[in-house]
């Protein structure tokens, strides 16, 4: 065992110098594996996937579907048809925005969302409010970053009809509580929408048991390439939606003035689809289950310990949400008094340590929380005590560059 | 010279003790600026006498690269009349996004020029700028710094 710093070798970039990267929350890094199989995509059985009636182009498509299954599978969807493959999170989210909120949302109605969302989770929603003339209605966090039964029960009303919440918060690294929610929207005659891109790169999901009506992820979170990402959808749901975008590949029969469309998943999916990448997709992961969640939440539980115990020792360091190393998911949120999160991360990018600095797209959040920008460390599992140790050091001597004492 | 050695020499100073900094409450001209991405927020205010900028300030937050720089640049424009600080404003502009590097018209920056490695440093340009950049919109466009007052 001891196989994660196996894992690790996988990563070229990683190896590439002395940059300690804990930025994963904004991006993971890609193992060859993954690179591999897009490379092999193209070499092996590229053509147009779902066109072509030769090899090639059904080798493409065959490719194109076992990834889906494998997302399906992934996520624990009941059927393949339920997963539409999309570029990310964002437009996941506002495929569900236009083709589900703008047909059901009517005036009067209220959509429901927390405060901590990230801005892809916030503004399809208040598109799809400002236009049909309903209300975005807000969940807000305790000191501890958690939405309480008090709260969601509060605001979920019977005129409520849709319910957007992020599975794992990308400031705050809290795991919501998504089912619940979802059973009590559910009970209000509501959807639930999860945003999963900062919870399915960390934990097991599954998208029957928690009550989700669509689940939106990023592939590129959980080391597939940019560009691929996926929506989950309950089939009766997809099945009476209409199209997002219309165009090829997506359509039963068209005449000059009129189109009826194809079914699901590719009623969703116009034009050439994404087929190389979403085969990365599948590549990450196999790559992911082959290292295993539990692995995976066991290193990643030993660095937040490391970094929010190193933190607290430094008493210019203020640190957002829980004091509970375990309800991070990785993610740490800190700001330096005196400090600018742009200066210390500039100061520590001088020293090779990534770090995100800035809003995070959750402007509201930082409004809420009272700083106008944030520090954020965020590790993966192919980061090491090492690299803690490093951030940590370099860290702890900011302030002094940036003029405060000795 | 490189970032550390850039805030220990120059940046620090002003950003911690800056000398420019608070409100002018009978200011002619008053107009804020703000980095949408990174979240720096100033607001310059201006007297003028006639052509002249006869006091000029600032205040708001942001990072210690806006701050400095803001700071340094009233230094610069005061006493001048709108047409020179104008013209600064494109001197340092041009500085930062590395068009402008002859020495001569970087020389006329002053203390100012000292941020020119910031040319180096994409991801703090619009630190840099964002004074000199709200400063030369408030001149040209005095309709709009007047609204804010
Ligand atoms: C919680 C959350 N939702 C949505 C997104 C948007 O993801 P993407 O930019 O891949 O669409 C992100 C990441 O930036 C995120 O952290």
């Amino acid at each position: 065992m001891g196989s994660l710093q196996d894992f690790r070798k996988d990563f070229d970039i990683l190896n590439s110098g002395d940059y300690v990267y804990f930025d994963n929350a904004a991006t993971s890094q890609r193992p060859r594996q993954v690179l591999d199989a897009v490379t092999n995509f193209y070499k092996t059985t590229n053509a147009n996937p779902l066109r072509g009636l030769y090899d090639w182009s059904m080798g493409a498509t065959e490719a194109y579907e076992n990834a889906r299954s494998t997302v399906a599978d992934f996520i624990g969807a009941s059927r393949a048809e339920e997963i539409i493959f999309t570029r990310n999170t964002t437009e996941s989210l506002n495929l569900v925005a236009y083709s589900y909120g703008m047909e059901n949302v009517h005036e009067g109605d209220e959509i429901v969302v927390t405060v901590m969302e990230h801005h892809s989770n916030l503004l399809p929603w208040q598109m799809v409010a400002k236009k049909n003339g309903a209300k975005l209605v807000f969940l807000e966090p305790d000191e501890e970053g958690v939405i309480t039964k008090e709260e969601y029960e509060s605001k979920i009303t019977d005129k409520t009809k849709i319910v957007a919440v992020g599975h794992v918060s990308n400031v705050f690294g809290i795991t919501n509580p998504v089912k619940e929610i979802a059973e009590y929207a559910h009970s209000k005659g509501a959807i639930m929408v999860v945003d999963g891109a900062q919870s399915t790169p960390h934990m097991s999901v599954d998208v029957q048991a928690i009550g989700a009506d669509f689940f939106a992820l990023s592939g590129h979170k959980m080391l597939a390439p940019m560009g691929i990402g996926a929506l989950y959808g309950r089939y009766e749901l997809l099945e009476k939606m209409q199209p997002f975008l219309t165009g090829g590949e997506m359509i039963e029969y068209v005449t000059r003035t009129d189109a009826t469309y194809a079914e699901i998943p590719h009623k969703f999916e116009a034009g050439t689809v994404n087929a190389g990448d979403a085969v990365g997709l599948a590549a990450a992961i196999e790559y992911i289950k082959s290292v295993g969640f539990d692995k995976i939440e066991e290193q990643e539980l030993k660095l937040t310990k490391l970094i929010m115990e190193g933190l607290a020792k430094l008493p210019y360091i203020k640190v957002y949400g829980s004091k509970d190393y375990r309800k991070h998911c990785g993610i740490v949120t800190f700001t330096m008094e005196g400090v600018h999160p742009h200066d210390m991360s500039s100061v520590l990018n001088d020293d090779h340590v990534c770090i995100r600095a800035g809003h995070h797209c959750a402007q509201p959040l930082m409004q809420f929380i009272g700083a106008g920008s944030t520090a954020r460390a965020s590790v993966y599992f192919y980061n090491t005590e090492e690299e803690v140790a490093v951030f940590l050091d370099k860290l702890s001597k900011v302030r002094e560059v940036m003029g405060y004492g000795a | 010279m490189e970032l550390k050695q850039l805030y220990r020499e120059i940046v620090n100073e002003h950003n911690l003790h800056p000398v420019n900094r608070g409100k002018i409450e009978d200011a002619d001209l008053v107009l804020r600026g703000v980095n949408p991405s990174c979240g720096d927020d100033i607001t310059l205010y201006m007297k003028l006498d006639g052509d002249v900028i006869k006091a000029a300030s600032y205040d708001g937050s942001g990072c210690a690269i806006s701050q400095a720089s803001v700071d340094m640049m009233v230094d610069q424009i005061l006493g001048k009349n709108k047409e020179e600080a104008i013209k600064l404003a494109g001197t340092f502009m041009g500085m930062i996004k590395g068009e402008i590097t002859d020495e001569e018209s970087i020389e006329a920056l002053d203390e100012a020029a000292a941020l020119q490695d910031v040319a180096h440093m994409p991801a703090r340009v619009k630190c840099a700028v964002l004074g000199w950049h709200t400063m030369q919109e408030m001149l040209e466009h005095p309709e709009k710094a007047q609204e804010n007052k």
